[in-house]
């Protein structure tokens, strides 16, 4: 049986609503749509900017931004309120209101229940929206599931800290009530996972930690991975120079049983780790409405797009940006990261302006920039500029790399890394 | 009108296969936009150590991006980032950066720094860094330094003593004057200059 839009909505308002067909169109449509219009999903490093970008290239379109959360917390720096050296978590947040104020963008704050691809309307827990244009960026889910035990208690004994907030001051708090000579263990996801040598940083700072305060501790980096997945050279430095003693790095380890209440992991489910304060970030996948709205591509983890336009190869007029989008990309894939989602977005707005208006679509020129932390006052960079070269996303053959591995820029580096923070967090909330 | 129509068919068919085939090349903006997530709304700063790029002079920004380029200019991610362009994708980017409007973001300046700072700059720097710092003379690539950031002012200074940034002769003939305490009070003068 197919329906067409209108059949479809007359059959839901007659009461009809038979049974496997999806519930949209129950809800009342909570704007009505009188003009072109954009609806963004997700507002964070990626959302956050394609509305304002949709906006600037194109006010004529209609802009409507949704978000579940009234602020929004910065990932990247929260190691370092995690690890004490910054003593709040207020440079990292922001809110909405001069964003959509400056630019006529909507905001609802609400939560996406699903999308409907054919009959292009979001519905959310409020009420419906129709869209022209979809832009999803919803960051990422967690494979809870392949960690047996893992339940919805669990994150609240041992967090993950993998999305800043609640969960980064419980992390901190354990690592402050910890005795000296606890052990902390920090069990990291499979790769590709949201910011790659976040890990890795965090492993730094905790041990930065523990070196001032808890000296008798460890902190025990345990590795699904075969080997440190970003910036290994300067992070085998920071561990040797900086962390002999109090760090320990246990490559090729994934934790597929978990015990919360006695803090133990078990690395595949047989050899334990038991720890003072456990930190287990499981592995993931795109955010839930990209799956619930079948997004995801064969794995069943990240969703397809197209490399120029970032709309959905599985249904059209939707488009996936930031950590949940899996564009094609030859030699090294662009790292879920920040930096990324802002570029996807800026990208993914242009062409979204392009197509609406009938106009040729631009190639897309991407940067990734991730800074990270080694010390207090301390970090590193991975940088490289990104370009389409025979349909796939390329790094610019001879550009980019990592920071010189003699620690020579550590310092300036960490200066210009807190200055990315306040511009990139700027861009998106003004 | 059949034929005009088969025709958009075809490259809507086309598209539809590989849509990159067919996009245009970066436009300026395009490559521009992605500089702004460290360097701040349109080029305007609002991080302490991240110089602002809105309204830079464009043979200023063109010969910083190829010195970055070819490693004659130290750097931490720069140097890095500019292999990736080519000199026409730089131009672009110098283009647009130099039509934005810079916003100044107010900074802690030491007063009396800046006061010291405004005579040694009248008397060393005026005659290429003009109007207080606010143009410049576009032909020697000269950049505008008014209500730059201090932290990065600094950052420049102290690679130009150290040697590891190269100067023009006449800026070298200039610094060679001035002591580290000097050149940090012109950088203050520049930086509180609006």
């Amino acid at each position: 049986m197919t329906l067409d839009r209108r059949s479809f909505l007359k059959l839901l308002s007659a009461g009809a609503g038979a049974a496997g067909l999806p519930m949209i169109g129950r809800a009342a449509e909570l704007m009505p749509k009188t003009t072109r219009r954009v609806v963004v999903i997700g507002g964070g490093f990626g959302g956050t900017i394609a509305a304002k970008y949709v906006r600037k290239l194109d006010p004529t379109i209609e802009v409507v931004l949704i978000e579940m959360e009234r602020n929004f917390i910065s990932c990247p720096f929260s190691n370092l309120y995690i690890a004490g050296i910054y003593d709040s978590m207020a440079s990292l947040t922001i809110g909405y209101d001069k964003l959509t104020a400056n630019h006529g963008i909507k905001m609802v704050y609400d939560e996406v229940t699903g999308i409907d691809p054919a009959a292009k309307v979001v519905s959310m827990k409020s009420g419906t929206l129709s869209y022209d244009r979809l832009v999803v960026s919803p960051g990422v889910d967690f494979r809870t599931e392949e960690i047996e035990g893992y339940d919805a208690e669990t994150p609240h004994i041992i967090p993950h800290a993998w999305k800043a907030g609640a969960q980064s001051t419980l992390l901190r708090k354990q690592l402050q009530d910890m005795p000296d000579g606890g052990n902390v263990i920090i069990s990291m996801p499979l790769a590709p996972y949201r910011c790659p040598p976040g890990p890795y940083e965090r492993s730094c700072l905790i041990a930065d930690y523990l070196k001032k305060h808890k000296p008798k501790s460890k902190v025990i980096l345990l590795d699904p991975n075969p080997d440190v997945v970003a910036k290994k050279p300067l992070f085998m430095k920071a561990w040797n120079d900086y962390y002999k003693g109090v760090f320990e790095y246990v490559p090729g380890s994934k934790v597929t049983r978990v015990d919360a209440k006695t803090r133990t992991v078990y690395v595949e489910g047989v050899e334990e780790h038991k720890g003072n304060v456990v930190n287990l970030i499981p592995s993931q996948r795109a955010g839930k409405i990209a799956l619930k709205a079948d997004l995801v591509g064969e794995d069943k983890k990240w969703c397809p797009v197209n490399p120029v336009t970032f709309e959905s190869t599985k249904h059209k007029f939707i488009h996936v940006i930031g950590d949940s989008c899996a564009p094609p990309s030859a030699v090294a894939p662009m790292p879920k990261s920040a930096y990324s989602a802002n570029t996807h977005a800026k990208v993914c707005a242009m062409n979204v302006v392009a197509l609406m208006n009938g106009l040729e679509t631009t190639e897309m020129s991407a940067i990734n920039v991730c800074y990270s932390a080694i010390s207090a006052h301390e970090s590193v960079t991975v940088a490289a500029v990104y370009k389409v070269i025979d349909g796939k996303i390329t790094p610019v053959p001879g550009s980019g790399g990592l920071s010189p591995v003699d620690f020579s820029q550590t310092k300036r580096e960490h200066e210009y890394g807190e200055s990315w923070l306040k511009n990139i967090l700027a861009e998106m909330s003004t | 009108m059949i034929r005009k129509l088969s025709l958009r068919m075809l490259c809507l068919l086309t598209l539809s296969a590989s849509p990159w085939a067919l996009a245009g090349p970066p436009s300026a903006e395009m490559l521009s936009y992605a500089c702004a997530g460290c360097h701040g709304n349109d080029g305007s700063s609002v991080g302490p150590s991240m110089p602002s790029l809105a309204g830079q002079q464009k043979d200023a920004f063109v010969i910083a991006m190829k010195e970055f380029k070819s490693g004659e200019r130290p750097s931490t991610v720069m140097g890095r980032l500019a292999k990736g362009y080519t000199d026409p994708e730089i131009e672009a980017m110098a283009g647009f950066f130099a039509k934005q409007k810079r916003f100044l973001t107010g900074q802690n300046i030491q007063a009396e720094k800046v006061t010291r700072g405004a005579a040694l700059a009248e008397k060393n720097c005026s005659k290429c860094h003009t109007e207080e710092g606010r143009t410049a003379k576009e032909e020697a690539g000269t950049p505008i330094l008014a209500g730059q950031w201090l932290k990065y002012l600094q950052f420049q200074s102290e690679d130009y003593k150290s040697g590891g940034r190269k100067m023009t002769k006449n800026m070298g003939n200039r610094v060679k004057l001035l002591s580290a305490e000097e050149m940090d009070d012109v950088a203050h003068f520049y930086a509180s200059v609006k």
